[in-house]
């Protein structure tokens, strides 16, 4: 198994985000994650999936990919050449006794308390996935009552801008 | 220059001006406003189908044995449905297709409005693209984008849905259109000049070459060229279901079909070989059998226009994305600079070959209850209609046996179901063919469980003048399937009965059939026959012809391949397997 970082930048079209997915369901490659957004092009949008393969090579997936007309272009984002960011918010149980423990992981996580009421608070948390699952097992104890977490999105470092060669 | 027009005059503007001819079609609700001005067209023939699925395959037939674009139209909902089949087949065989559907009016699309469908949504995953119109003045870009993208690369289906307000509003319309709409289209024509250079190398260098040739080549229209450096290179060649026609069949460095009911020669020769010139082929599975034991000890250039073929199935030595017709032209000028001085020597290989052809040729068997050889039937349709015919199959014992004993030396003149296996594509598929090459003799080679499917179209067939001569190969049953239960399932006959036999309560009867749908109908039930009805299916020409061939259930398709075992377990016969040289 291997886990790759896909940047696709496709047309603002309907129903793009419909091919993307059924491709990768129809060929029968796995998404962990997808997350869709507006980018610095006017009319162009920017899928970041992270896909994990089961021996098929990743040629086959970004080739299969490319024949989407709608797609313009793919890069896969290697790990040391690029930033990768999970967004992640968490509700968590909290009493008298527990909330300044929680407060205290939230700290040592570097993530921001968003809402807090007499028995629960509202964490928000950004990072790579490694550090999203850590702060999860930190929190557990106390009890999570409900989680919800973005795809990973992702941007190479440098100067580099992956919509420079695409737009003429 | 701008015009005021609708969007439906749009639609037909658009089409004239893409040079379409002919359209195959069924009217409905949505798609009423672009059915007014069709009929004032002078540019299109508008055919009316029985079925919008005989459309669809009407439309591929126009488009296989032309090379053109096939055109079908039909309405929202369930219309549009019914061409679903038609486009998956065009998918698979990558045929350019263009369906245009109507659609509910666009305030109303998501409200599960009377015949509505998402039928772009159904057809995601079985077209080339889409597109779903909401606005007249997007028409004649999306237009124009689907004639490129069906045409282009490897062909395939786009539909365009069009809700029926962008049908009736108008806009002023121009031509050619500005806008572009597929920024990210970009198919690859021209070859790596590097991947020719070794490609060509690698030749030279092999010892046990082989073309093996798909559809690719007939639908880049490079048969010429194949056929130039299959006479440079003396290398064997084996036309794949798809690339029947590719190459001649009276060459003599053509091995026949590969694959499950390939012949022993050609099987064997990309078993055997130690190189693989690949040339718009994709290793289907009917090729290859187990692919980890296909061809085990073969280097392999595989070059295709879809980059996404090569290394799907099998690892590509020398991968050269292009188009075939550019693609070998090059390959052959380059093979002349390098052959001169090199070693090249295949004579080893053709010996062995030679010796396979020998001993193995195809061939078939009477039968033991006196009824005609199916195989009989076909191979007299073929050489009485000969090389310059068109021959549509079903899907079948009866498809292999045409791809078998038809001979064929033209492209586009052997039209088939071949990656979907559509039952019901030859009427129809014939019908469009003939419309598109209406000087030819054309000829539906049909099972009876196929024909019921389509033969509606019969009506259509008869009604427009378009007389194509339909072959049913009529053993009374689903003649593969059963061979399938003879062999797989110790003959347990489930479900493959159909009763249309003169032994059964032939229901239907075809000739009853034919004649209600206007066509003169045969039957023929004893060898002496035969040749006298393909003559007079031949000389008649002012209505279709229906000829009920009735034949042996027990005769089945060899050579044959099990599904899913090695390529070496080859049977030429039943229990049979070919006697290997010593070397193995």
């Amino acid at each position: 198994m291997s886990q790759h970082v896909l940047s696709l930048l496709v047309e603002d079209k309907p129903g793009i985000l419909t091919r993307v997915a059924a491709l990768f369901a129809r060929r029968g490659f796995n998404i962990e994650s997808l997350a869709v957004g507006t980018t610095e092009v006017d009319g162009v949008s920017r899928i970041t999936a992270v896909v994990t393969l089961d021996g098929q090579p990743l040629e086959q997936v970004t080739k299969q990919l490319n024949k989407l007309v709608n797609v313009l272009k793919i890069v896969e984002l290697e790990p040391d050449a690029s930033v990768a960011r999970d967004h992640m918010l968490v509700k968590v149980k909290t009493d008298a006794a527990t909330r300044s423990q929680v407060l205290e992981a939230v700290t040592l996580f570097r993530a921001r308390v968003v809402d807090v009421v007499s028995d629960a608070v509202v964490i928000e948390v950004t990072g790579d996935s490694a550090k999203c699952q850590a702060f999860i097992k930190v929190l557990e104890p106390f009890g999570i009552k409900e989680l919800v977490q973005s795809g990973a999105i992702a941007i190479s470092r440098g100067s580099k801008s992956m919509s420079e060669k695409i737009l003429k | 220059m701008t015009e005021t027009l609708t969007g439906a005059q749009a639609i037909i503007r658009s089409l004239e001006l893409l040079g379409i001819d002919t359209v195959f079609g069924l009217p409905g609700g949505a798609i009423l406003p672009t059915y007014d001005p069709l009929m004032d067209s002078k540019k299109i023939r508008h055919i009316l189908v029985r079925h919008e699925q005989g459309a669809g395959h009407a439309a591929e037939g126009y488009a296989a044995a032309s090379g053109k674009l096939g055109v079908c139209i039909a309405t929202s909902g369930p219309g549009a449905t019914n061409l679903v089949t038609a486009i998956a087949d065009a998918q698979m065989d990558s045929v350019p297709l263009l369906a245009i559907t109507g659609q509910v009016n666009s305030y109303a699309i998501g409200t599960d409005a009377f015949q509505e469908a998402d039928i772009v949504g159904i057809t995601m995953p079985i077209t080339k693209h889409s597109f779903l119109v909401t606005k007249a003045s997007d028409i004649p870009a999306v237009m124009y984008s689907a004639y490129q993208i069906a045409t282009t690369g490897r062909p395939g289906p786009v539909l365009v849905d069009v809700a029926k307000d962008a049908q009736n509003a108008k806009f002023e319309f121009s031509w050619p259109p500005e806008q572009d709409l597929t920024p990210g289209y970009k198919p690859v024509n021209d070859p790596h000049g590097k991947q020719i250079q070794a490609a060509a190398e690698m030749i030279l260098q092999s010892k046990k070459p082989i073309l093996y040739v798909g559809g690719g080549v007939i639908r880049a229209g490079a048969n010429k060229e194949l056929l130039e450096l299959a006479n440079l290179i003396k290398a064997p060649v084996t036309t794949t279901l798809m690339a029947r026609g590719a190459f001649p069949d009276s060459h003599p460095q053509h091995l026949g079909m590969p694959g499950m009911h390939g012949t022993v020669p050609a099987v064997t020769g990309l078993q055997k070989a130690d190189l693989l010139i690949t040339l718009g082929a994709r290793f289907d599975d009917r090729v290859t059998g187990d692919v980890k034991t296909f061809a085990k000890g073969a280097k392999v250039i595989h070059a295709d226009i879809d980059p996404a073929e090569i290394g799907k199935i099998r690892h590509a030595d020398v991968p050269i994305v292009g188009d075939a017709k550019i693609v070998i032209s090059l390959l052959t000028e380059e093979l002349r600079k390098q052959i001169k001085g090199s070693s090249y020597d295949i004579s080893e290989w053709w010996k062995y070959l030679d010796g396979l052809k020998e001993r193995y040729p195809l061939g078939y068997t009477d039968l033991d209850d006196g009824k005609i050889a199916p195989q009989y039937v076909i191979e007299r349709i073929g050489q009485i209609s000969g090389p310059d015919a068109i021959y549509a199959a079903g899907v079948g014992q009866h498809q292999m046996w045409s791809a078998q004993f038809i001979k064929y030396e033209n492209p586009n003149t052997w039209l088939n179901s071949g990656g979907a296996g559509t039952m019901g594509y030859s009427v129809p598929a014939a019908m469009g063919a003939k419309v598109a090459m209406p000087e030819k003799l054309v000829w539906a080679i049909d099972g009876d469980g196929c024909f019921q499917m389509t033969n509606q179209e019969l009506a259509t067939c008869t009604i427009n003048q378009i007389p194509i001569k339909v072959a049913i190969i009529n053993n009374s049953s689903l003649g593969m399937v059963r061979q399938w239960q003879t062999l797989f399932y110790n003959s347990r006959y489930s479900n493959t009965d159909l009763h249309t036999g003169t032994d059964s309560v032939m229901v239907p009867d075809f000739v009853k059939l034919a004649e209600a749908y206007g066509c003169l109908a045969i039957r023929v039930e004893k060898e002496e026959d035969v040749d006298k009805a393909i003559k007079l299916a031949i000389e008649t020409n002012d209505r279709p012809v229906v000829i009920d061939f009735i034949v042996g259930k027990d005769a089945m398709v060899w050579p044959m391949v099990p599904a899913g075992v090695s390529n070496d377990a080859v049977q030429y016969a039943r229990d049979a397997a070919p006697i290997w040289d010593g070397e193995e």
